[in-house]
């Protein structure tokens, strides 16, 4: 089987004095996805732009399969499919113009084309604008768009800055249902975002990233376990579907084992300071199942990496 | 981590088109966008609205005002307008050609795709002469028209020439403005930058250069545009020397000869060929 990759091999970029990357080294190889995190400024969109070309290194190299971007752009990108910083289509084009000039620059057979343009088209729902003219588009139908167009040719490696930029809710959800139906067909996604819940939901694995360097890459349970894990605390938000009283939460909850302390977020809602394994996470939800407290979700785990994020960029500060 | 210690196989890339083919398909798109966004039927009109005016002051003062033989009736006409159409052409299709990606935001639809930078720049830069070849091609055809009417259909054989010429030229426009282009990042600044060159300051630095200076202004691109006129005047001019001036001195009357000219337009368009292609591929999409 045939195993995506890129690399940044002392990846760095500097705007002047200024140090946008520096050295970065990083292998990402496999059919995963990769949540790439940092706060604004710390190079993320600087890291994908060495990966497509956009921009050049100051030093060292960006490796798609292998192939510097730089000295074969055309051989390196062949199977890569990009969202960078929401890319604009001349106003005068429809979609389906846009998506054909996209098919026939790789060279997708003709008889595929149409078929294939409708598909990936109505994958971001906008089959009904697709022989309107982009122009008139919103900035959320222009992004959807765009993943369309990145889509388009069944990249195997996908390079996303933030596609979720712009959408709505649901489109936001659309992209993550996009992302996950593709990590199962052999797809190396690595993806920029803001959104925690959006990365523990669907990357296997982050990049966490500020001014420039590079902090942590690795499985997702490692980084949130090896950062807020151990002697840290996991924190979970718990919805009810009634009010609760605070005698209940001083008294029943903050006993349970493993609870370090519990406050009432709303009315239907809690938040628990946890520290413990996943084993002890099962029985707290069944003790508070036990209380009959009117339990109807426990989310512990985007917060989990939300602390983790916090954790390790404050450190760098 | 991922543990890869199995040596994978290579990823089997996708057959690509080759460099040749994805001009193709720039040109192909470049042009329809033209099309849909009517930038090509503005500057149709524009040249519509110029050949009436010629049309119409031939019509009305009568054809002997302005020539007595076919080839002074295309010098009026064409030695007159062509230099003025072929800029506006550049002007159009090349004075953004590519800061309007960067300012629009357009190229990065296109950039991240596997194409060479040198294609989409090529690709356009093709568009762009085609779409002015079918304009200058109706600007010809009612000029031509016009001359079959009056002087009937043995066109003189400078006329071919100068057809030629005014295509050279063009060719030497699109690729200057192009050039431009790529040194800018905002699409106004750049197409009025190239309007003020073109329209102004290349004639003014001409004038002053030749007369004042005394110089024979070979370095500038409307200088050598100067054979595409010169060639519908029987004889064909040449540099004179004139007794003029308060004191008597001799001046120069510089005029440009064919070879001359072809080699300031071949020059202009080469080196700007080569140093936009340079720019565009150097240039980043910060
Ligand atoms: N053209 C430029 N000139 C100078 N500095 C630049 C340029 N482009 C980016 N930078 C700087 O490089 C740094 C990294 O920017 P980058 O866009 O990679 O951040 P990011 O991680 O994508 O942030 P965000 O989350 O806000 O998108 C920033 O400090 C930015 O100011
Ligand atoms: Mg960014």
């Amino acid at each position: 089987m045939s195993s995506p990759s890129i690399e940044a091999v002392n990846l760095s970029k500097r705007y002047g004095s200024f140090s946008a990357l520096s050295n970065l080294n990083l292998k990402i190889e496999g059919s995963k996805c990769v949540g790439f995190l940092g706060p604004n400024g710390a190079g993320k969109t600087t890291t994908l732009k060495l990966f497509t070309d956009m921009i050049r290194a100051s030093e060292g190299k960006a490796l798609i399969n292998g192939i510097s971007v730089h000295e074969n752009k055309k051989k390196a990108l062949a199977s890569v499919g990009s969202l960078i910083e929401s890319p604009e289509i001349y106003p005068s084009l429809t979609p389906r113009d846009a998506l054909s000039m996209v098919a026939e620059i790789r060279g997708m057979p003709r008889s595929d084309r149409k078929k294939k343009i409708e598909e990936v088209v109505a994958e971001v729902k906008m089959e009904e604008w697709l022989d309107k003219k982009v122009g008139k588009f919103s900035k959320g139908m222009k992004q959807r768009i765009n993943i369309s167009a990145a889509l388009l040719s069944e990249p195997e490696i996908l390079l996303l800055d933030e596609p979720s930029t712009g959408l709505d809710p649901r489109g936001m959800s659309e992209v993550r249902e996009i992302v996950k139906s593709l990590k199962h067909k052999n797809r190396l996604i690595f993806m920029s975002s803001h959104l925690l819940n959006e990365v523990s939901e669907i990357c296997d694995e982050v990049a966490m990233i500020d001014h420039g360097k590079l902090l942590v890459y690795d499985k997702l349970n490692n980084v949130v376990s090896r950062f807020s894990g151990d002697g840290g605390e996991i924190i979970i938000d718990v919805g009810l579907s009634r009010d609760i009283d605070d005698q209940t939460i001083s008294r029943s909850i903050s006993s349970l084992s493993g609870v370090v302390s519990a406050e009432k977020l709303e009315m239907k809602s809690l938040r628990i300071k946890f520290s413990g394994t996943l084993e002890n996470q099962e029985k707290l939800l069944s003790d508070l199942v036990a209380l009959k407290i009117g339990l109807v979700s426990f989310h512990p785990s985007s917060s989990a990496l939300e602390d983790t994020y916090l954790n390790m960029i404050k450190a760098t500060l | 981590m991922s543990s890869s210690s199995l040596k994978a196989d290579p990823v089997v890339l996708p057959n690509l088109p080759s460099s040749i083919a994805q001009i193709g398909v720039m040109t192909k798109y470049e042009l329809l966008n033209y099309f849909r966004s009517r930038r090509f039927f503005i500057l149709l009109i524009i040249d519509l609205i110029i050949s009436s005016i010629f049309t119409a002051l031939v019509a009305y003062y009568g054809v002997s005002s302005f020539a007595t033989a076919a080839l002074g009736f295309y010098s009026f006409w064409w030695g007159n307008s062509i230099t003025l159409v072929v800029i506006l052409s550049g002007i159009f299709f090349g004075g953004d050609a590519i800061s309007g990606e960067f300012q629009n935001k357009t190229g990065y639809f296109l950039v991240g795709n596997p194409l060479r930078r040198s294609s989409i720049y090529v690709g356009k830069w093709i568009a762009a002469l085609t779409a002015s070849l079918i304009i200058l091609a109706i600007y010809a055809a009612i000029a031509i028209g016009n001359g079959i009417y009056y002087f009937g259909a043995n066109l003189p054989y400078q006329f071919g020439e100068s057809l030629i010429f005014s295509v050279l030229y063009l060719i030497a426009v699109l690729g200057f403005t192009f050039f431009f282009s790529s040194l800018f990042k905002s699409s106004s600044m750049s197409i009025l930058v190239t309007a003020i060159l073109f329209l102004f300051a290349f004639s003014l630095i001409q004038v002053i250069v030749s007369t004042l200076a005394q110089v024979e202004p070979w370095f500038i691109i409307t200088y050598g545009s100067g054979i595409i006129g010169n060639v519908l005047t029987d004889p064909y001019p040449t540099t004179q020397t004139v007794r003029g001036g308060f004191r008597g001195d001799t001046s120069r009357v510089f005029a440009v000869s064919i070879p001359e000219g072809i080699a300031i337009l071949v020059g202009y368009f080469v080196v700007t060929a080569v140093l936009g292609l340079l720019f565009f591929e150097r240039k980043e999409f910060t």
